[in-house]
């Protein structure tokens, strides 16, 4: 539906922010999520902070890659 | 609808080509005494003459804004001009420049600019012969726009033109693909990303002499407007051949892939204004890449792609996770999407 | 697993990984077709972006809904939104995706070259900086997009913005438009492929009731190659298993609730009505209105203009509602690439460079045009 990206938060001045998305800095509303501080990942969309970024992964995919690295180090 | 031109006319991709192709081309005679014409739509023409052949092309310079990192309207003009002569296999002797200033430009910045050409040129060692310039009242015109012809010299029979391509042939880019684009799209407004990211613009001649010193040179294009892809549709299309890419070996700055997926735009889509794209014979391919690697402007130099038979015209891209899909010739230019 | 955070974003485009899940896809895959559907533009980049149709077997085939803005968009709002780019004192600020989208009165390009002052921005923030800067004009965001975009347009409304600043709004509503289609009647779709980003918003609960009422399956899919690769994996699981739920594949982002700040905010700016899709027709709370309150930054009242209606918004032959409903192929329509074509879109899914007619016209007939 919508292109969003993930972007790490570096710098927060009440409700905007400094995000990087990999090497280039935008500032962006963090209006619309709430208790997210610097170093946490969020997802930007049209400038703004639509979610924050949770560190998992869909159990499919965990079970994939788990298969995948025992093949290689096998 | 009454018809009018739209930005999309001018941005190297299928809306400009109809244009020329159905529009301008026809009106006029092609070519003066054989070699490439105006129908070519080469990033050259030439001029047989005994046992050497003159090449020619013609640019016109806008850029918003005129002064962005990296370089200026000066260094587009001359570098664009010279990089035309270059993939033509042509080295590159003169250039005429004609300059249309708005009234009210200022005359500081107008030397900033005249500099920068100077100091592009002197790289290459080429003279600017010959000049024009025009004033037209204010708001008649954006502040500067800047028409280039350059003159470039090669051996009878050694130019190289956008439609050599053989089946077995490798194709290198010179460098890293989409700075020039992403860097202007930064500072455009609306969009204000801050970066590092700088315009690929330069002279690249000595990274093309040094390819041809090695030989096997089948095809060359100037990626500029419309980027990688309009540039290999050209040379696929015009030689008759499918052209498989490998998305992996294809160097693209990091900065410049996150930009690209912030505004859900293809790199490879974007101009470029600092390198070339060479089609080679496949047992010259390393040795060339080798020499390009040595150059100034060809350190970031990589094979990305061969040259085959079936499906002429067609240009396929295999995904860096496995999949093939057609790379197309862009619209128009790339505008930022959030869909 | 060791993959350190955001280093594993490489993990979801891994080509080993990718090879793998196409396997696994391969053996469930055992009948002898599966017809899914996603309703986003931007799933269909990622498709077509990464080849994911030439690793997927060829029973199991993902074909493109209504899901972009661009395709759905009704043209009276585009002539309304050119209407008003031509107004001496506005300056109109859009998205690049509206850019191009023909209207009986062109696109808003072609009203650009005719003089219209529309300008490209990448956020509504930036129309509002424009704003700031250009007192001297009204500036009129064309605030297009679905339950990802609506919000941004909320918290700037709710942030006041200066005075000389308003919103021409058409944000739609995913879930209805999916109830929509399935309640059409036939309809040969196998599952759907929910966008990711609308579920951060509105979160994977606010699809529970269509599974349940029209018993198919639906997951919840991120954007990177690998995510849509194991959402296509889970459903086939479900349809192997005899399950007809709403499951999440992108728990990175998504969670049950979505984000309910931004839904609070969107409650509070606009109401909920029926609107009109291009290609589909009028489908029920499907659409967002500006509340009264928030009258003198409504564009579309603040400037009288006519939102006159072309009368019917298909050309006549057009096929497009029965492709996003599966039952057709841009193939089977009389008009696909001989009247309808890239260069001259009629129907939505022709219009939208990620419509399904403009992907197969794209691949099969690019070279002969």
């Amino acid at each position: 539906m919508c292109l969003a990206v993930p972007a790490k938060i570096l710098e927060i001045k009440g409700d905007k922010g400094i995000v990087d998305f990999g090497g280039i800095r935008r500032e962006v509303s963090l209006s619309l999520i709430d208790n997210i501080k610097v170093g946490d990942y969020v997802l930007i969309h049209v400038g703004f902070a639509i979610q924050k970024l949770e560190r998992k992964e869909a159990e499919e995919i965990l079970k994939l890659w788990r298969e995948v690295s025992e093949a290689i180090n096998t | 609808m009454e018809k009018t031109i739209e930005l999309s006319h001018g941005a190297g991709g299928t809306l400009m080509e109809l244009l020329i192709r159905q529009i301008i081309v026809p009106k006029f005679k092609k070519r003066a005494v054989g070699g490439l014409g105006l129908d070519d739509l080469d990033d050259g023409a030439t001029i047989p003459l005994d046992n050497y052949e003159i090449v020619v092309t013609a640019d016109g310079h806008t850029v918003d804004p005129l002064f962005f990192p990296g370089g200026d309207i000066g260094t587009l003009a001359v570098s664009g001009t010279i990089n035309d002569l270059a993939v033509m296999g042509a080295k590159p002797i003169a250039i005429t420049t004609a300059l249309i200033v708005e009234e009210g430009f200022s005359i500081n910045d107008l030397e900033k600019i005249l500099n920068s050409m100077a100091k592009v040129a002197e790289e290459v060692n080429v003279a600017v012969i010959a000049g024009d310039t025009k004033v037209m009242p204010r708001n008649h015109i954006d502040k500067l726009v800047i028409a280039t012809s350059g003159i470039g010299l090669a051996k009878r029979g050694q130019v190289i033109s956008d439609a050599g391509l053989k089946p077995g042939d490798k194709i290198i880019v010179t460098g890293t693909l989409g700075d020039h684009g992403i860097a202007l799209l930064a500072v455009r407004e609306g969009l204000d990303f801050e970066t590092e990211l700088k315009s690929d613009v330069a002279p690249i001649w000595e990274t093309i002499e040094a390819a041809l010193n090695v030989g096997g040179i089948t095809a060359m294009k100037d990626p500029t407007r419309g980027g990688l892809a309009s540039a290999l549709n050209d040379l696929a299309e015009k030689s008759k051949v499918s052209i498989w890419i490998d998305e992996e070996s294809i160097p693209v700055k990091e900065e410049v892939r996150a930009a690209a997926e912030m505004l859900g735009i293809d790199p490879l889509e974007v101009t470029n204004e600092g390198k070339a794209v060479i089609g080679v014979n496949a047992e010259y391919a390393e040795e060339v890449l080798e020499a390009i690697r040595k150059t100034k402007y060809g350190k970031d130099a990589q094979i990305i792609g061969e040259v085959k038979k079936e499906k002429p015209g067609y240009v396929f891209l295999k995904t860096i996770v496995g999949g093939v899909r057609v790379l197309e010739k862009p619209y128009g230019e790339p505008i930022p999407r959030v869909c | 697993m060791n993959m350190e955070f955001p280093k594993n974003f490489a993990l979801y485009r891994d080509r080993k990984l990718a090879e793998k899940v196409a396997e696994k896809i391969k053996k469930i895959a055992d009948r002898e077709h599966f017809k899914f559907m996603h309703v986003c533009g931007t799933h269909e980049d990622t498709i077509s972006r990464f080849g994911l149709r030439s690793i997927l077997p060829e029973n199991v085939k993902v074909i493109a809904g209504p899901g972009c803005p661009v395709c759905v968009t009704p043209p009276e709002v585009i002539s309304a939104a050119i209407e008003l780019s031509k107004l001496d004192n506005v300056i109109l600020t859009t998205y690049g995706d509206m850019a191009h989208v023909p209207s009986p009165r062109g696109s808003l390009v072609q009203a650009r070259a005719k003089g219209g002052d529309v300008h490209i921005v990448y956020s509504i923030m930036d129309a509002v900086k424009l704003a700031n800067k250009r007192k001297d004009k009204q500036i009129v965001h064309f605030a297009i997009g679905f339950e990802t975009t609506a919000p941004s347009t909320a918290a700037t409304l709710l942030n006041n913005p200066p005075e000389n600043f308003s919103v021409l709004t058409y944000h739609l509503l995913i879930p209805p438009a999916i109830d929509f289609l399935l309640s059409l009647g036939e309809v040969k779709l196998d599952g759907f492929i929910l966008p990711g980003h609308v579920s951060t918003i509105i979160g994977s609960n606010a699809y529970k009731y269509i599974s349940e009422k029209w018993h198919i399956p639906q997951v919840v899919t991120g954007f990177e190659p690998l995510d849509v690769l194991v959402g296509i994996y889970m459903l086939l699981k479900q349809i192997r298993e005899g399950r007809t739920e709403v499951e999440n594949e992108y728990v990175r982002a998504v969670r049950p609730e979505g984000n309910v700040k931004a839904k609070e905010m969107m409650k509070r700016v606009f109401d909920v009505v029926d609107a009109r899709w291009r290609g589909i027709g009028t489908i029920p709370c499907s659409g967002f209105k500006l509340k009264k309150e928030f009258e003198n930054f409504d564009a579309s009242k603040k400037f009288e203009i006519t939102f006159e209606e072309f009368k019917q918004d298909l050309h006549p032959g057009c096929k497009c509602g029965e492709i996003l409903r599966g039952l057709a192929q841009p193939e089977d329509c009389p008009l696909f690439a001989k009247v309808c074509t890239p260069l001259h879109p009629i129907g939505p899914c022709m219009v939208s460079r990620e419509g399904t007619c403009a992907i197969i016209y794209k691949y099969s007939r690019s070279k002969n045009k």
